[in-house]
């Protein structure tokens, strides 16, 4: 998911449409009040998709944030000044007092937006979602292909179930996002993926490469796709938005792996968005743990989720500038894509305050495109599936 | 199966236009300023467009929008008129505008 939340105060709007994106104002302070905060209700799900942007290491049921505290963290966000509540996981709908949690989030004036692979999702639960003030849904799609797509979920029949469930959310008039996840193995699917979303009725379709951390960087020689591919995909994208214009908006992001300026990742470390994890831990992103020796602050603890904003050490380790070694210091871009993905870096240099290889400037980036290159034509197509115990290798049809 | 919705409407002095479900416009106590709260965004509505979207209820025709702030700003209509019509329009193409029907819903 891609939450293009921003600081505050509102930037002016465009005098020519007189509502503008709320956007941060350059050379403000290193980070605003937050916008938009993703809830990662469980790391459960019935799904085991090899790209899965969970933790590596997963944490259990036992671990989860009661009804309760999730209540808790709700009220504190609302009042913190956060607008937007991303639910997610794992699966959200495994959580059983999700329609309790989303009734609680619209009572505190928090925008709701359901992230889900909707395979556990009948016209029950849909209506009582949409009646709890739910605002938004966004579901997964493995493929338009049926076979293909519960091959990539590692889930028989998942598909249809999203296509059902897809179809009751517009019946109950629940706006929708389809999400397509994208790599090699169905990225020549994108024209049907295409219509798929348009007979669906969705509002908004989202073309996502994989993004190459924890279990996508674990499956990355089966996902990569060429850069001819790439290029066909952004070709195809651009002739759809032209045809589609006021019926289907196309968000597309591509893997930045051939990119030539690294993605402005979060909007920036710990700048207008954070994560709360299914234990309560408060993350940067999603995948801010797979940097080791940072310390997060939990929900759990004794401080608010105002003063962890505010103070705490994995946060405020890679805002704003002061940070960034060259070339990223004294680079004309750096409040333009603050130096790319931590993350990134991380997994890909060993030193999270490195210039991620994304970026061109970085002196590993032809070295991570040549790989990227040999892996979309050299590598297996075989997964290793995300699950509680580490990985699941299984077959997974021919070389591609 | 898929549900008709109104797609591309054309806004003209008849339209009744009115927010959909996943579009909230609300003043920001935090921040002091009104926000429209859509899908993976948060848009910042100038003064113009504020009063504009409060008026957008799916009973009021655009005509009488324009009449209303016509009144309130003492400009010339057919400028207000022109500022509406266009506001109105591109949210609707992308979304966040929609046409109330004529029958009760």
């Amino acid at each position: 998911m891609s939450p293009s939340p921003t600081d505050a105060p509102p930037a002016l709007a465009d005098p020519t449409d007189g509502v503008a994106v709320l956007e941060p104002r350059a050379g403000t302070a290193a980070y605003g009040i937050p916008l938009a905060v993703l809830a990662e209700l469980t790391h459960r799900c019935p799904l085991q998709c090899p790209y899965c942007s969970n933790p590596l290491e997963l944490e259990r049921a036992g671990a989860e944030l009661t009804t309760a505290e999730w209540q808790r963290v709700m009220s504190e966000l609302a009042e913190l000044g956060v607008l937007q509540l991303h639910l997610s996981g794992g699966e959200p709908t495994a959580r059983r007092d999700l329609v309790e949690l989303v009734r609680h989030a619209n009572r505190v004036g928090l925008y709701t937006n359901l992230i889900t692979s909707a395979v556990l999702l009948d016209r029950n639960a849909l209506a009582a979602l949409a009646d709890a003030g739910l605002c938004h849904i966004q579901i997964s799609f493995q493929g338009s292909v049926p076979d293909a797509a519960d091959r990539v979920a590692g889930l028989n029949g998942a598909h249809a179930k999203k296509i059902a469930a897809a179809r009751l959310a517009r019946d109950l008039d629940l706006p929708l996002t389809v999400n397509a996840v994208i790599h090699r193995q169905n990225i020549d699917q994108l024209p049907d993926i295409i219509d798929m979303a348009v007979d669906l009725d969705a509002d908004r379709l989202e073309v996502a490469n994989v993004q190459y951390y924890g279990w996508a960087l674990k499956n990355r020689a089966a996902l990569m796709p060429t850069p001819a591919q790439v290029e066909t995909a952004v070709a195809i994208v651009e002739a759809a938005r032209e045809r589609l214009a006021g019926t289907l908006v196309i968000d597309h992001v591509i893997p930045d792996y051939y990119a030539v300026r690294p993605k402005k990742c979060m909007g920036g470390w710990g700048r207008q968005f954070f994560n709360i994890s299914p234990s309560g831990k408060i993350l940067p992103c999603h995948a801010a743990e797979t940097i080791t020796g940072l310390h997060f602050d939990s929900v759990r603890g004794n401080r608010s989720i105002a003063w962890i904003w505010q103070h705490s050490e994995a946060l405020n380790r890679f805002r704003g500038t002061d940070w960034m070694p060259e070339p990223c210091q004294s680079c004309a871009y750096r409040e333009i894509d603050y130096g790319g993905c931590r993350c990134q870096a991380f997994a890909l240099t060993g030193d999270a305050a490195n210039t991620d290889p994304a970026c061109t400037l970085s002196p590993l980036h032809e070295r991570l495109f040549a790989t990227a290159e040999h892996e979309a034509t050299e590598g297996t197509a075989d997964f290793v599936y995300r699950n509680f115990s580490g990985g699941t290798a299984a077959g997974g049809g021919r070389r591609r | 199966m898929t549900p008709a919705r109104p797609r591309r409407i054309r806004v003209n002095g008849d339209t009744r236009p009115q927010l959909p479900r996943h579009a909230r416009l609300r003043f920001d106590g935090t921040r002091q300023a009104w926000v429209l709260l859509v899908p993976e965004r948060v848009l910042a509505p100038d003064d113009i467009a504020v009063d504009i979207l409060k008026l957008c209820d799916g009973a009021r025709r655009v005509d009488d929008i324009v009449d209303t702030l016509a009144a309130k700003y003492a400009a010339p209509r057919a400028t207000i008129d022109a500022d509406v019509v266009a506001l109105l329009q591109d949210l609707a193409d992308k979304g966040f505008v929609v046409a109330a029907r004529d029958t009760a819903e």
